[in-house]
């Protein structure tokens, strides 16, 4: 035959598409952690005295923790006191008060990344607070959203603005000691996103953010929180690239999500950070803790992930469901290519009657990549009538990766169900054999198998995302067969 | 009579270390239906799939001229784009792609390599509509995911179907009738006649007479133990359903 190579084998060079570095004089503290460091974030954003209280407690604790070892992921020792903890553009010292005040250059960094604020602030009626390294550079459509009573700002202005909400919610979804990662954010996180619906608002369009690290070794720690009060409804969307670097960065953002009675949070991610070269050389470790808490009747959290990027991803977007009647979803796609480690899932903690959870996850492993999905589905004493449906399929390209299934099931209550499916396949050779038959590239053929593979989870997304996601997949693995 | 479309001469192919085709020697002409007939393990199924590029066969010797041609250097795709179409004995599931959108991406390859524009999806969708009627088929089953959760039958009749959108040169169907009922079996041959053309042509390779009662061909081949031993008009497949595939193996040891 013409040709005797296992179409599923290797995967070749692909390029990171993103991989470019913007040079802008950037404001840096010194590297290395300790009070003074975090005294001087404070200072640095003129925080209140409450959010040096609760970042200095959170330091004082994660100093007593130590990194969890129990994902199945490795990596190096990650040496705390070589990170740069904040890094903020220089131009925004005199924060600018419109887009036309950016730096030229940094809004051409949005526009090789495809999101062009101002097109999309014209065009697209999607209002985009970008986060720039560790300050936003420019929040559109705030005008429109506050007429509505929205808030929708960095988190920084919502400590200057609003610092009764920040001080009523922050920290009570996921705590200042929750865990290592977490603590260490609450410590330093210098920027990130705070949405608040009030009552009965429906938020008209989708919200998003974009978040990408830029100065060299330096650490993003953002935080988002987002409170729909009673009957409010948003759908919060999130987006993550960053340049190419021989050294691995480290990310560790916390999101936090709070739904009142009747209130329905969506919350979808589009993950892309640098995931390290073909060797698994550099790119990002993303260790991220979101959790929401359905704290109202009847309220409702989706989380939604496609996760293509980081060298390492730890992460496990997870509902409290306390008030009764309250839903939790979690639609996961993970897709681990060459070296790359993924250890997600979701924990899904029912606590009130009736409560309801569903879990699809994705997981795609190819090149060497492992892919792990940990999940847990706990049912407690109180929650009767509660129900739980999971499906974790696993698909792999080529024999040299790897598919991991964990889940752990706690029910604690006899009126309750709990199902579980899962499932682990490979591409076939004669799936693709098929493809080709019909005139189709193998390339193409991989493509749409896995888009196929994932399409309950892209369903979940909303139009334009779901389109990125699976151009975003189709470009992971383009070169991936031979 | 037209020209030759396919000319295979002397065709050695092997899978693994064990040689499947041991001389295969076939010109089939455009607008001709060839059968090929053999008991199980003759290599019907692995001449259909060496033409067709399955990677899974080496051939060793010899040498298959399409159009002019050397088909062996072409990809899969490649040669399905030039308007080779094979009907496959057990046709893939492939979960969460619905049919349409895979045999739009199918047709649009093969009219980009022609040079012809892509249909956009009305265009399509008017073509589909058109030809699904000639299957008997539900409209519903083009929204379906390729061939997930098909019945046996469905499958059959979805690749014939298939093969009426993409309007091949050359079909390969192999083993089409296996699996269905009568009922089917006539509704699959139907399909079959009526894509017959001056332009196309189409090797049905069968176990059984049955189906070339339906689909009538020109020429009957007999395979055994990878050469054809025997070669003829319809009334071949007659005779063989009489006396069987027995004593064939010898045969095969006297052909050369």
């Amino acid at each position: 035959m013409a040709t005797q190579t296992n179409p599923i084998e290797t995967f070749a060079t692909q390029e990171y598409k993103w991989g470019f570095v913007t040079n802008i004089d950037a404001d840096s503290v010194p590297p290395g952690l300790n009070e003074e460091t975090i005294r001087l974030i404070s200072t640095r954003k003129n925080e209140p005295q409450f959010m040096l209280d609760w970042r200095l407690k959170a330091y004082r604790q994660w100093l007593t923790m130590k990194e969890p070892t129990w994902a199945n992921i490795h990596y190096p020792a990650i040496d705390y006191q070589k990170i740069i903890y904040y890094s903020a553009p220089k131009t925004n010292k005199d924060r600018p008060k419109s887009l036309d005040e950016v730096d030229p250059e940094l809004l051409a960094t949005y526009e090789k990344l495809g999101i062009p604020l101002r097109e999309r602030e014209l065009l697209s009626g999607v209002a985009v607070d970008a986060v720039f390294d560790s300050v936003s550079v420019g929040t559109t459509f705030k005008k429109k959203l506050s007429e509505l009573g929205i808030i929708f700002c960095s988190f920084s202005e919502a400590v200057q603005e609003h610092p009764e909400l920040v001080q009523k919610y922050l920290g009570t979804v996921v705590p200042h000691s929750d865990n290592f990662f977490a603590a260490l954010n609450a410590a330093v996180f210098s920027d990130g996103s705070f949405c608040y619906i009030p009552k009965g608002v429906r938020c008209p369009m989708e919200l998003s953010t974009y978040f990408r690290i830029n100065a060299k070794d330096t650490g993003q720690f953002e935080r988002t929180l987002i409170v729909a009060d009673e009957g409010a409804y948003v759908s919060y969307l999130e987006g993550c690239t960053a340049p190419q670097r021989d050294t691995n960065q480290l990310h560790a953002a916390v999101v936090e999500l709070i739904a009142l009675d009747n209130a329905t949070i969506k919350y979808s991610t589009v993950q892309n950070w640098y995931p390290g070269d073909k060797e698994g050389k550099g790119g990002i470790y993303n260790f991220v803790t979101k959790r929401g808490k359905c704290l109202g009747v009847n309220s409702k959290i989706s989380w939604t992930q496609v996760e293509t990027g980081s060298a390492i991803t730890w992460k496990y977007p997870s509902c409290l469901l306390l008030g009764e009647n309250s839903v939790g979803e979690f639609y996961s796609v993970a897709l681990t290519n060459n070296y790359q480690q993924a250890d997600t899932g979701t924990k899904m903690i029912h606590a009130g009657k009736n409560t309801r959870s569903t879990i699809v996850s994705k997981g795609i492993s190819a090149g060497r990549g492992q892919n792990t999905y940990r999940g847990a589905v706990k049912i407690l004493k109180g929650a009767s009538g509660a129900r739980n449906y999971s499906q974790c399929d696993s698909m792999l390209l080529g024999d040299k990766c790897g598919a991991h299934t964990f889940p752990y099931l706690e029910v604690k209550n006899t009126s309750s169900s709990v199902e579980h499916e899962a499932s682990t396949s490979k591409i076939g050779e004669d799936q693709i054999f098929y493809c080709r038959q019909r005139g189709i590239s193998t390339e193409d053929a991989v493509g749409m198998i896995v888009n196929g593979f994932c399409k309950e989870v892209f369903r979940e997304l909303p139009m334009e995302f779901a389109v990125e996601a699976q151009k975003l997949l189709g470009v992971s693995l383009e070169g991936s067969v031979g | 009579m037209g020209k030759p479309i396919l000319e295979i001469k002397n065709l050695h192919a092997k899978v693994g270390d064990k040689e499947i085709l041991r001389g295969i020697d076939l010109t089939v002409n455009t607008g001709e239906v060839h059968a090929i007939m053999g008991p199980n393990g003759s290599g019907k199924s692995t001449l259909a799939q060496v033409i067709a590029g399955r990677d899974l066969y080496t051939v060793t010797d010899g040498e298959v001229i399409y159009e002019g041609q050397d088909l062996l250097a072409l990809a899969p795709e490649e040669r399905a784009q030039q308007g080779i179409f094979l009907a496959f004995q057990y046709p893939v599931e492939i979960p969460g792609v619905s049919n349409l959108y895979f045999l739009k991406a199918a047709l649009n390859a093969a009219r980009k390599r022609r040079g012809e524009p892509e249909l956009d999806a009305m265009e399509f969708l008017s073509l589909v509509r058109q030809k699904i009627t000639l299957m008997e088929m539900e409209e519903s089953l083009l929204n379906r995911a390729v061939n997930a959760g098909f019945s046996g039958g469905e499958k059959k009749r979805n690749e014939i179907f298939q093969m009426a959108v993409l309007e091949p040169r050359l079909a390969l169907l192999d083993e089409t009738d296996s699996g269905l009922d009568i009922d089917a079996l006539k509704i699959v041959a139907n399909g079959v006649n009526a894509l017959r053309s001056p332009d196309r042509s189409t090797l049905v390779i069968t176990h059984y007479q049955r189906l070339l009662n339906h689909i009538v061909p020109d020429y009957v081949h007999v395979l055994a133990e990878g050469r054809i031993v025997r070669s003829g008009d319809k009334s071949l497949a007659l005779a063989l359903e009489e006396s069987g595939y027995v004593g064939l193996e010898e045969l095969a040891e006297t052909v050369q």
